[in-house]
């Protein structure tokens, strides 16, 4: 009957249309790294590669592999943003992620976890952060604080107004807008700013996804939360940094003071690459190109280049890892 | 009653009535044998989904309080929800109640909005809409119920948020609240309350109405004293499935209520819901095994039960309702 | 007073009613009426303000580089093309896993089951299962097929789930369908001879077909917007390649999921410019299949 060739052919034409759409050859499962193609040089690669980790280096990952994808479609990669601490389970404890994104070097423990499973991995620095503290655009009281006064909004017994970080704040609720315990940001904050084994106060909106504390913090008067510097970037026009003093006077985040080292709140970033994902051509070839390529968006992206020499040590390690 | 309008309201299967079930028979050919067989299997297979959905919520609950850390007490009376990082540290916390009382908040500025409007809906439509009006009200309000509960969140925190920020100040709603995601949700759940009250309307008989115009009623009192009363077990039912959506819906207020968790009364503030809790640490990669991911399945279980006991009550009001007439 | 008979009363009831009618008793039942009218307006209303929102941010921005373009970090050069072929794949899957299963359990409920207990409860069953909140299929689509059939973070998880999701929309719809068959075919079909397996399979169903096929497409309708279930199985907010059908254990994304990213990113053009348009696609997608639904129904549909 009429009605039935119409089904079927609805279900045919949506068929065609995805296959019409479809372009390079699938990425395999994802598993441990996907299979890929033997690639001779120029040629066209496939697989696929899963990444996981810092939400502060995921932006810069992300930026690479829209170039790289320009160059290799074939090679898919997938990235997720857990959470530095939440990537390295992944690495090494359920093991489903070829790489890492990570925004504070990796802990003992967790290094303990891979040495366990036998997995070897390679530490690549790819940049540096100027870690920034935001609040909304009308938020015009506060320009600079010091140590003692960010304990005070961000210690165990984080006060509830302005006033009482600063006399001659106006007593204005603060709002705070900071990443969950799973981030290398909220870990990198702690060990800075805060005494041994103190934690932060835990009434404060806690979101993995920047993005999400950064709409919290443009649209609160009175806010304060803290981020990659890349996020700020991304939207200056919509909130204002706040000056870090550690003892020496107000220094603003930016690309330079972290270089120069005068902006105290600067930390290193990595990827970590397992070895045995290394072993195959896609996984090297795009961390290849990611060393390559790096310099050219990281100050887009909004973070500090690696050094020269950092650079070359990283490219030797990826070579003795693929030797 | 014919096709439902409102997909997603569960449609109360009446009874197959005077058609006895066919069965093979004296002697079944051989394939029939196993047809048969795979359709009572396929019918197996919505129970096997139920069977699913307790058993993965209940046996992850379990493991959650069977954890040392963890007491049926601590999480029914416990004011605060940190169900994250380290078990053993001090900061760890987890009282159930933020979430409940995120979900409840939401739940209850939402049903503020619907049930008048939706009554307010069923009745006109049922009994003074002229035909040309309704056949432009119906379909409007079936596309209502249509619209994706994304598309929902985005109106919330696009348009809703604005409007009670211009209009009760910056400083007194948040950037995320309870209120703009009750107050679109309210609005997503009339076309439910209505399409079941109306239904629930029209079947009290015309005996009835014309009793009452006969006596000299005007049409406000027919539909205030005599339809509404009659219906009453059907609008109840159609009030509690209302309630049941609002406290199962995810999308609009993990977009626009907020993430964090805290007991307050006050509608412009953020709350996290107990859905959306489960939407955000589900993203968040904690495996199974630890103690995060069981808690997302003691909160599941907990939604789950809450739904399923309106369910039932919604069901037995429905019963009561179409055995009435 | 004396004692009360019928005439009394109904001169008693009478008097009341007669009494009441006053001027503000029209103007009372007017002002009510215009009430109700106003009610039901303010949803239809709100709707309209939705669309024009929707139509206002996103028609601008809606093109054929927003249709296929991978998603970026930049507003300007993000597009919807991985959500679009990660639905259209979803949907082809669970289509094919929830239409026949839900046609079959309609068909043994509707034709073949016996009035008991078991019965009562399968029906009870599949009530109950169109209340459960669409998050809690997540969880057990991604605790049953992500983790224990280890198919990992994969499109045919997603799409299971969905089939899991519309399957009792659709064995309700399918029932009602095969009840308006009326008996006469069956036992016009069993009178010739026919078992009654194949009465069902050759008369019954495709007579229900219909009503049947426009149950699923509504129902699918449904699982097109769903953004709970998929996300909460595992689906990614930002993919850069294509999901086809028979990928089915490569990492998917759906046009839903994209509007979440879109609407969760603090930057204007994103959540004003991006999210819009691809509701406004979304919103289109869904139009389209509802009407093809409404013309199936109106066309074909028999009326006995």
């Amino acid at each position: 009957m009429r009605f039935n060739k119409l089904f079927l052919g609805l279900v045919l034409a949506l068929s065609l249309i995805a296959t019409a759409c479809g372009n390079a050859p699938d990425g395999e499962g994802d598993a441990t790294g996907g299979a890929g193609d033997e690639a001779a040089d120029g040629a066209e690669l496939a697989g696929s590669i899963d990444i996981d980790g810092s939400s502060t280096v995921a932006p810069l990952t992300e930026a690479i592999y829209e170039e790289y994808n320009a160059e290799q479609p074939g090679v898919e990669i997938n990235i997720g943003v857990s959470g530095t601490g939440g990537g390295f389970e992944r690495f090494c404890g359920t093991g489903d992620i070829q790489i890492s994104n990570a925004s504070r070097p990796i802990k003992d423990d967790e290094r303990e976890a891979c040495a366990a499973k036998g997995i070897e991995f390679t530490e690549v620095r790819v940049g540096t952060d100027a870690l920034t503290m935001v609040t909304s655009a009308d938020t015009d009281w506060v320009d600079c604080l010091t140590t003692d006064e960010i304990v005070k909004i961000w210690g165990p017994d984080g006060v509830a107004t302005w006033d009482q970080v600063r006399d001659g704040f106006p007593a204005e609720p603060i709002q705070v807008f900071a990443p969950g315990a799973d981030s290398g940001t909220y870990d990198f904050m702690n060990e800075t700013v805060l005494e041994k084994d103190v934690q932060p106060r835990q009434d404060y909106n806690a979101n993995e996804d920047d993005n999400v504390i950064a709409q919290g913090v443009q649209g609160t008067k009175g806010s304060w939360g803290f981020f990659g510097f890349a996020y700020y970037q991304e939207n200056a026009d919509s909130m204002r940094a706040i000056a870090y003093d550690a003892g020496d006077g107000c220094v603003e985040p930016s690309a330079a003071t972290a270089q120069d080292d005068t902006y105290k709140l600067s930390r290193p970033l990595f990827i970590y690459v397992r070895n045995d994902a290394l072993a195959e051509p896609h996984v090297a070839d795009f961390v290849r190109f990611y060393l390559d390529t790096v310099n050219d968006v990281i100050e887009e992206v909004g973070y500090v280049p690696a050094t020269d020499e950092e650079l070359k040590a990283a490219r030797e390690a990826v070579e003795g890892a693929t030797a | 009653m014919s096709e439902h309008p409102v997909i997603g309201a569960p449609v109360l299967v009446g009874d197959p009535g005077d058609r006895p079930p066919m069965s093979l028979g004296g002697r079944p050919r051989r394939g029939e044998q196993l047809a048969m067989a795979l359709l009572a299997l396929a019918g197996a297979v919505t129970v096997l989904t139920t069977v699913g959905i307790v058993a993965v919520l209940f046996f992850d609950a379990a493991s959650f309080f069977r954890e040392p850390v963890v007491s049926l007490w601590a999480f029914v009376t416990g004011t605060e929800w940190r169900p994250f990082g380290n078990p053993e540290s001090d900061a760890f916390r987890i009282g159930v109640l933020p979430l409940l009382n995120g979900t409840l908040l939401v739940t209850g500025i939402a049903m503020l909005i619907a049930i008048p409007l939706g009554l307010a809906s069923a009745m006109y439509l049922s009994e003074y809409a002229p035909r040309r009006v309704r056949a432009v009200l119906k379909p409007a309000l079936e596309l209502l119920a249509g619209v994706p509960t994304v598309v929902l969140g985005w109106f919330a925190v696009d348009f809703m948020t604005p409007v009670l920020r211009g209009a009760f100040g910056d400083e007194r709603v948040a950037i995320f609240n309870a209120a703009s995601a009750g107050i679109v949700m309210g609005i997503m759940i009339v076309p439910t309350i209505a399409s079941l009250s109306e239904d629930a309307m029209s079947a009290v008989p015309s005996g009835l109405r014309e009793a009452a115009y006969g006596l000299g009623s005007t049409r406000r009192r027919v539909v205030l004293s005599v339809v509404f009363p009659a219906a009453l077990s059907g609008v109840v039912a159609a009030i509690i499935l209302g309630i049941g959506r609002a406290i199962g819906e995810t999308m609009i207020v993990a977009i626009a209520a907020g993430g964090m968790p805290q007991m307050t009364a006050n509608p412009f503030e953020q709350v996290q819901t107990m859905t959306a809790y489960i939407v955000q640490a589900v993203r968040g990669e904690a495996g199974p095994g630890s103690l995060t991911y069981e808690s997302i399945f003691a909160v599941g279980a907990l939604l789950f039960l809450m739904t399923f006991a309106l369910n039932l009550a919604a069901q037995r009001f429905v019963r009561r309702y179409r055995e009435a007439y | 007073m004396a004692l009360s008979t019928p005439q009394r009363s109904a001169e008693a009831a009478a008097a009341v009613l007669a009494g009441s009618a006053s001027a503000g008793r029209t103007r009372g039942e007017r002002v009510f009426a215009v009430l109700l009218l106003g009610a039901t307006a303010v949803s239809v209303l709100v709707l309209g303000l939705l669309i024009a929102q929707v139509l206002l941010d996103g028609l601008a921005r809606l093109d054929l580089q927003f249709l296929t373009s991978y998603p970026s970090r930049r507003a300007a050069r993000t597009g919807i093309r991985a959500g679009i072929t990660g639905s259209l794949s979803l949907m082809v899957l669970t289509a094919a896993v929830a239409f026949p299963l839900g046609v079959a359990a309609a068909v043994y409920l509707e034709e073949f089951a016996p009035d008991n207990r078991f019965t009562r409860l399968l029906e009870a069953n599949v009530a109950n299962l169109a209340g459960v909140p669409s998050v809690v299929y997540g969880l057990l689509g991604s605790a049953v097929f992500v983790y224990l059939f280890q198919m990992g973070r994969s499109l045919v998880a997603g799409a299971l789930t969905l089939a899991l999701l519309i399957l009792p929309v659709i064995i309700v719809a399918s029932r009602e369908s095969l009840r308006a068959v009326p008996q006469a075919i069956r036992h016009a079909g069993l009178a010739l001879g026919a078992t009654p397996l194949q009465v069902a399979a050759r008369q019954t169903v495709p007579s229900a077909l219909p009503g049947i096929f426009t149950g699923t497409i509504l129902a699918l309708s449904r699982a097109v917007g769903e953004t709970a279930p998929i996300l909460v199985v595992g689906a990614v907010l930002s993919r850069r390649s294509d999901n086809v059908p028979w990928g089915l254990l490569d990492a998917f994304t759906g046009l839903p999921i994209q509007i979440y990213d879109f609407v969760s990113r603090p930057q204007a053009d994103f959540r004003e410019g991006a999210a819009s348009a691809a509701i406004l696609v979304l919103l289109t997608v869904l139009l389209l299949m509802n009407s093809v639904a409404i013309v199936l129904r109106n066309r074909y549909a028999r009326r006995w």
